[in-house]
Order: structure tokens, then sequence, then C-alpha cells
């Protein structure tokens, strides 16, 4: 285009020098409505005009792509807004209270200044664990039928149902398991509580690990596969190995997310005063007993629910940053 | 003998769309056999049905019979596993495993595949096939590092020697060498040569000097009109193909004149 421009000029130039001579190379460019004289002046006007008006719109849309970054990091500052803004309240109201006794001691009875919540803590890693070896075995199993037994009237259901469990309230499967065990069995339990929550982790690790799965390439399983190596082992050894980062981020952010559930465990697992005393009875939690403290009226309390709070923030962070760790690492070793 | 695979009929079809028809060919024992033809006349699938690997593919169809020691690899008692390990395939693209190690990806069949092993043996067959692969001296100080972090034509004998590692008895090549340099490809062909006497290959090529170079014999496929299935046209020693053709199709690629 530029290399067209540039001839024309020269003609041009070459048209100014011996303008009596009209030269009949420019002729078939000029429009025929136009005197062959102006058609130099007219080539170069209506040339800085182009420039000019480009230079315009130049400015306006370096203006515009600016203006749209600008939105755009706003947007970003003010959704990390409310993030910042609850780690240090709960930092703020938590750290005074937090100390080894809170972590390791039963809560005191009202009145008594002291005391914390260890067994919640330990309610609560109990409870993770037993929706941990429900949910991932689980999760990942379906997952890997979905991605790798590609059976599409099967796929298609499971798919379907498993987006739909994910988006049921946490509420209607507390109380799905409670039809299910506690009135069963006449009994609130850890397992009862175990098992909500990992009916809640399902539907994530079966999705992640699909998707992590799928992101495998083909070639890799052919490559497996044309060595002889059953199906079976080219999932667990080839598929399952290269995707293994992928799925553990997606367990560990399940598990961070099921950390924090509180309604499931309400008429489940109950909550309780004391140590964990056996899988089938009622068991203590972090977040149903921050709830508890935290809607009672005695101050003591609330400061023991807002350092229970802080604990279990600082336990899904780690969840969630250690995941990170983990799955960065391993993309290293990939690459 | 173990190495001859005769095909009867064959037929192969993705989703309803025949891809090739009516083929049925020879390849003989512990020679190299070359399958050349214009893109899209259904080389690849051929080369893929001769280890049952066309199957993978959702919607994939086979008729007709694969002989192979003897056997119909298509025969409902046949384990689809069995014949990829005694027929093993190479791949256009270098596909190693990019997290295991160099040494990893060549004893992959083994481990995965085989029953136990010892370490030393393990170690022994990975050094073999790497030699055999023409890669051992590169990679004996690498043998640790991931199969991704070697060059293209690495990765390539990589996958010929984690082939052979397996020892199949024969080896398909789908279009080795079209990624590769010259120099990759010239040490492809120089492996390929040397282990001729003990194996069987099938190499599906574009490359017409590849094929007059590497092979004994020379199959010529087409489809003689886009979308009709591709058939084989003519085959024989390679020499003869290249020089005195009796198919005028054959004439013509082979002279460039189309293709």
């Amino acid at each position: 285009m530029s290399g067209r421009l540039r001839m024309q000029k020269e003609e041009d130039g070459a048209a100014e020098q011996t303008p009596r001579q009209a030269p009949p190379l420019t002729k078939p460019a000029v429009p025929s409505y136009q005197p062959a004289g102006k058609e130099m002046e007219n080539e170069i006007s209506r040339d800085s005009e182009l420039y000019s008006q480009s230079a315009v719109r130049r400015r306006s849309r370096k203006f515009r792509s600016r203006l749209a970054y600008c939105l755009c990091a706003l947007s970003t500052v003010i959704a990390m807004v409310p993030l910042v803004l609850i780690l240090f309240y709960v930092i703020y109201q938590g750290a005074g209270d937090l100390n080894l006794s809170f972590l390791t001691s039963l809560p005191k009875p009202v009145g008594e200044s002291g005391g914390g919540m260890g067994n919640a803590i330990a309610g609560s890693l109990i409870l993770i664990g037993i929706a941990a070896v429900i949910g991932v075995p689980l999760g990942v199993l379906a997952g890997t039928q979905l991605a790798e037994y590609r059976n599409p009237r099967l796929s298609c259901v499971v798919r379907l149902l498993s987006d739909i469990l994910s988006g049921v309230p946490s509420i209607i499967v507390g109380i799905f398991v409670y039809t299910l065990l506690v009135l069963t069995f006449k009994q609130f339990s850890a397992i009862a509580g175990g098992v909500a929550l990992g009916i809640l982790m399902l539907p994530t690790v079966a999705r992640t690990t699909e998707e992590m799965m799928r992101m495998v390439p083909d070639t890799l399983r052919e490559a497996s596969l044309a060595l002889g190596i059953p199906r079976w082992r080219t999932i667990t050894s080839v598929i399952i190995k290269t995707a293994g980062g992928g799925i553990m981020t997606g367990v560990m952010l399940a598990t961070a997310r099921i950390a924090g559930e509180t309604a499931p465990l309400l008429f489940t697992a109950l909550g309780s005063r004391t140590w964990p005393t056996g899988l089938d009875k009622p068991i203590a939690s972090l977040p149903v007993q921050i709830y508890q403290f935290a809607i009672s009226p005695f101050d003591e309390w609330h400061r023991q629910a807002w350092a229970g709070s802080l604990v279990l923030v600082l336990i899904v962070l780690f969840l969630s940053i250690g995941s990170k760790i983990f799955f960065g690492r391993k993309m290293k070793r990939a690459s | 003998m173990a190495g001859y695979i005769a095909t009867n009929n064959l037929g192969a079809s993705f989703g309803g769309v025949q891809a090739i028809e009516n083929i049925t060919f020879e390849i003989p024992a512990n020679k190299v056999t070359a399958i050349i033809g214009p893109s899209g006349c259904g080389k690849s699938t051929f080369l893929r049905c001769l280890t049952r690997m066309h199957e993978l593919v959702p919607g994939a169809r086979i008729s007709g019979e694969v002989v192979w020691d003897g056997k119909n690899i298509y025969a409902s008692e046949m384990d689809a596993t069995e014949v990829r390990r005694g027929i093993g395939m190479v791949f256009q693209k270098p596909n190693p495993f990019p997290l295991m190690s160099v040494a990893d990806n060549v004893s992959a069949g083994l481990r995965l595949a085989a029953g136990r092993m010892s370490k030393a043996r393990i170690a022994e067959i990975v050094e073999r096939s790497l030699k055999l692969a023409a890669l051992w001296d590169e990679v004996r100080n690498k043998l640790h590092k991931p199969g991704g972090s070697l060059s293209g034509g690495q990765q390539q004998r990589l996958c010929i020697a984690r082939a052979l590692a397996v020892q199949p008895d024969v080896i398909l090549m789908d279009e080795p060498c079209s990624a590769l340099d010259p120099a990759s490809t010239q040490k492809i062909e120089d492996t390929i040569d040397k282990l001729k006497k003990s194996y069987t290959f099938v190499i599906v090529t574009h490359n017409m000097q590849q094929a007059a170079r590497v092979s004994d014999f020379s199959g010529f496929m087409l489809s003689q009109e886009m979308g009709e299935p591709g058939r084989m046209i003519e085959y024989g020693p390679t020499n003869k193909i290249f020089t005195t053709p009796e198919r005028k199709e054959t004439e013509n690629y082979i002279t460039g004149r189309f293709g």
C-alpha cells in the first residue's frame, strides 16, 4: 500500500517538473470528471487530510484502549477489596485470642474465661477426612469415566446430574443425609457429617478430573496403547500421572470449599462440647461451633468465634495456596 | 514367519465415511515396505488398521481380515493389547511421555504391560533399545531428564527406542520423519536399514525419495476422487514400482504429475 503511494508521489513529482506534458501513466488513476491540472494538488491535500485524521483516530483509539484497561484494573481491585477486608478483619478480631491453648483445649462453660476450640478443629479435620475418603475416589473415578470411556449417553446423563448436584444448596444435601442416615440409625454422627460433605465434594472433583484428563493430548493415549499397554494401565499410569497436578488442585479446592460448610453439618454431625469419641457419635466442627458461639449472647464466646474464624480461614488459605504451589511445581516439571 | 502380515479385503470407515476399501496386500517379513500415495488416500488409516489402532477412533468400523502370525487380528478371541505389543507403531509427531524420564519412556511398555522385571534387566533393555535407535550416545548422561526435554529428532528416536523395547515383530511408522530435519531423517533411515534384518517395517511416507531409499517393497494407494475410499492401486518391489510401474496412475504419481 505504502509502496504504491510512494510510486504515485514520484510520478506526481515528475509531473510537477513538466506540468504541460501530462504523463499518460497517471491518467487512468485520475477520476475522469477532474481536470488533469488540479489532480496533483488534490492528491496532496487529500493525503495530509488522511494523515491528520488518522492521528486523531490514533489518539482516540489509544484513549479507548487505556480506558478499557483502567476499567478492567478497577474491577479487579474492587473484586479484591472484600477478600482483603475479610482477611484483615478476621485477623484483627481473632488474632488476639488465638494461642496454643485455644488450639488444644475444650470450650469452657459460660462465665469461665479461657478455653478453646481444640475439639472443633479436630472434629473438622476428621469430617474433612471422611469426606475426602468418600468424595475423592468416587469423584476421580466418575471423572475418569466421563473423560476416558466416552460413552455419549451415560456421560451426558452423568455430566448433567453432576452439574445439578453442584448447584444443589448444601442445606438440602444436609437434609438428604439426615433422612438417609440420621433417621435410619437414630443417631447424629461424624459419619453422617462426612457423607454430607463428601457428596458436596463429588461434582467438583469429578468435573475437574474430567477436564484435566481431557487436556491430556490423544497422542499420549495412542502412544501408550500402541505399546500394548492395557487401557486401565494407560489411564492409571499415563493419563492420571500427566493430569495428576490438575486433579490434585481440584481435590484441594473442593476440600477448601467443604471445610467451611456449616449448613449440612447442623443436622448430621450436630456439634459437641467434648473431644471426638467415635465416628458414630455427634462431633464438633469449626463452622458449627463458630455459628453457635457467634449467636450466643456472651462476649467471651464472640471473641472465641472470631479466633475460630481465623483458624478456619487459615486452613482454607493453606489448602488453596498449597495446591497452587503443588500444581505450579508439577507444571514446571512437565514443560 | 512372525513378521509376515497379509490383509484380505480390508476396509475401514469413520462414522459412515469409507476411508479405505478392498485392500488385499502382503507385507513380507524382515523387509521394509513403503506405502505411498497422495494426501487423503487412506495410508494412515490403513497403517492404523494393521495394529488395531483405527478402532480407537469413535465411530470407526473395520471389515475384512488382517492376518498376522497365522491369525486374524480382528478375530473375536484376539486381544487388542497383544496385537499392539507384537505390532508396534511410531507416529508422525514425536509423542514421548512428557513427565517420564528418558529411561522410563523407553521402559514404559515393559513396566506397564509386561510382567515384573528386575531393575537390572530393565536397565539393560533400555540401553540396548537406545543403542538400536542410535540415541544412546546422545542421552546416556540424560537418562533421568524428562522425555520432553530432548530435541524433536531425538524425541522421535526415543519413540522408536520405546517401540523397540517391547520387542515387537513388526514396526509401523506413520510419516516418522515429516516433522524432522534432514540430519535426523538420515539417522532414522539408517536405524531402519540396520534393524530390518530382525524386524519388519511398514513406513507411510510422502517423501518419494525416502520410499526409494529405504524400502524393499512399495504399495501405491489412491482414492480415485475426493471422498472416494482409498484403494491399493499397485504394489511390488520398490525398484519395479519406481522404474516400470504397470499402472498409469502410479507412473503419474511417481513422476510428479499429480499428488
